[in-house]
């Protein structure tokens, strides 16, 4: 089953960019992918840029309403992704709670719907 | 033959009245039904599959069974009946070429003449606990797949419309599904959490029952029966966990002071109880066990909660001095304002009444809306002297209290205090 994990946290709380703390953050997510590949598990995974480059747009009777920022005004933004080929649920979830930012941040893990079953 | 399987289930007369085969199988239906649906489950990886296809066996038994007589293995006839229902409720529903080799499979694998039912209750209790549901769907869920009862009879314990609880239930087993959540007892690097997500749900379950959060029938005993049976498997599934050991320990202790609990004025508190009415064979039963427990050496809240509610059901004056040490170490390991309540109220009978009630202004905030809080509070402050804010506090305890008997024994100390 494939699953997917979104990473959201508080960018008030990431460590700073040039800090021991980010350094460990980034070995923490290259070991990680690295684990993950071997165990066959990555399909792929991409970060984000901050939600100050974020623009939403709706189309409402037939016109495009683009605003500046991000959809929905939480704490907690969404900063990046991950695509599991897990087995089931379980492994999913040991796999995110690898995710470095789960320790400030939150992951949230989602079967992708396949509608070919 | 089936292993643990129950005497009273094995054969009986081919001749069988009608009132009496319905009410065996309904015994079947009750007793058997988690050990069933956990083979069925592991072999059709569908809740909702194996519900109906039990479901769809026991119709037939009723209908076999008059004519020919129970079979000698009446649970081995069942899954057998149940597993053929299920392929043929899967080939109706099969859409294409793969789902027809799958059922292929499966049936080749029900046909085997193979009466032992492996016991596979262990992958389902961790599977209707698991921390990705809800916690009331936990609970439900468990008492359905697990427990003897059905949606009618867990809505009424959680004072739910049927509707509701079932659409509960269905929410639950579609989630399963759909998220992937495994059929499968929990590996090493996750036991601990899940073993602790597991017992908690046995214990809201026994909470529910004993200290009934609503209504007018103070001790629901249907459902501590079921805590402690759930436990009791728990246990012999998996034997020997310090903590399964605790919980089991604690509720048995509970249980046993169920008859002296409730007089004709409400709730009795534990100091007031008729100590003849406590049952001493459940208390013998809950001390070996944590002893059991304890020669583990994991100390866990579930063990250390046990020794406090065993400290409580000594003869004799308590030894509350043990009780707040006890509480200390629990909050070592949960720092949750009720056991913070519970340790002031210690504290208050081995003489130290100002720190606990130093104590309880700094809960004020986290416990505002836990009635048992205001409960504690009034007889901290009638034992202080200030009677105002105690009636205040007894007051605001009364309006809040959940059954008729809680309120009743409040108002009695509150004339006490006036």
């Amino acid at each position: 089953m494939k699953y997917m994990a979104l990473i959201y946290s508080d960018p008030a709380l990431a460590p700073a960019y040039g800090t021991p703390e980010f350094g460990a953050m980034m070995q923490g997510y290259g070991a990680l992918n690295a684990a993950m590949k071997t165990a066959g598990v990555f399909v792929s995974a991409e970060p984000l840029q901050g939600i100050e480059t974020a623009t939403s747009l709706k189309v409402r009777g037939g016109r495009a309403e683009t605003m500046d920022g991000p959809f929905a005004e939480t704490k907690e933004r969404l900063g990046g992704y991950y695509i599991m080929e897990c087995a089931d649920l379980d492994e999913a979830l040991r796999y995110a709670a690898m995710i470095p930012t789960a320790s400030y941040g939150t992951i949230e893990v989602r079967p992708l719907a396949d509608y070919s079953r | 033959m089936i292993s643990g399987s129950d005497p009273a289930l094995t054969p009986a007369a081919p001749d069988l009245a009608s009132p009496d085969l319905a009410a065996s199988i309904a015994k079947l239906a009750r007793q058997d039904r988690g050990r069933l649906l956990a083979a069925l489950i592991a072999r059709f990886r569908s809740f909702d599959l194996a519900e109906e296809a039990l479901q769809d066996a026991l119709m037939s038994a009723h209908t076999h069974w008059s004519r020919f007589g129970m079979p000698d293995n009446p649970q081995g006839w069942l899954l057998t009946v149940a597993a053929r229902k299920a392929i043929d409720r899967l080939r109706k529903s099969a859409r294409d070429r793969q789902a027809a080799d799958e059922i292929a499979h499966l049936a080749a694998s029900a046909n085997e003449d193979d009466h032992d039912i492996p016991d596979d209750r262990l992958r389902l209790i961790f599977t209707c606990c698991h921390p990705a549901l809800e916690a009331k769907s936990r609970i439900a869920l468990t008492l359905r797949t697990l427990g003897g009862l059905t949606t009618p009879e867990i809505a009424r314990s959680f004072l739910d419309a049927e509707t509701t609880m079932g659409q509960r239930l269905s929410r639950a087993k579609s989630k399963i599904a759909s998220a992937g959540i495994p059929f499968a007892v929990p590996g090493p690097e996750a036991w601990t959490e899940r073993l602790n997500s597991v017992l908690v749900v046995i214990y809201l379950i026994f909470n529910e029952g004993y200290f009934a959060s609503q209504g007018e029938t103070p001790l629901r005993q249907a459902l501590c029966d079921e805590a402690i049976h759930l436990a009791r498997l728990l246990d012999r599934l998996r034997p020997d966990e310090p903590e399964t050991l605790g919980i089991l320990a604690l509720m048995l202790t509970i249980h046993a002071r169920r008859c002296a609990r409730l007089g004709v004025a409400g709730v009795v508190p534990l100091e007031a109880q008729d100590q003849a009415l406590w049952d001493k064979g459940l208390l013998a039963e809950a001390d070996a066990l944590l002893e059991r427990a304890m020669a583990r050496r994991a100390p866990g809240p579930f063990q250390i909660q046990a020794a406090i509610a065993a400290l409580h059901s000594q003869p004799g004056p308590r030894d509350w001095h043990q009780i707040v040490l006890l509480y200390d170490s629990l909050l070592r390991m949960d720092a949750n304002p009720v056991i913070r309540l519970n340790r002031a109220v210690a504290l208050a009978e081995i003489g130290a009444l100002q720190p606990a009630l130093g104590e309880l202004a700094l809960l004020a905030e986290p416990l505002a809306t836990y009635q048992p809080y205001h409960a504690a509070r009034a007889d901290l402050l009638a034992k202080a002297g200030q009677h105002d804010a105690a009636l205040a506090a007894y007051d605001l305890a009364i309006r809040m209290a959940a059954t008729k008997a809680d309120a009743v024994f409040l108002e009695g100390r509150r004339t006490e205090v006036q």
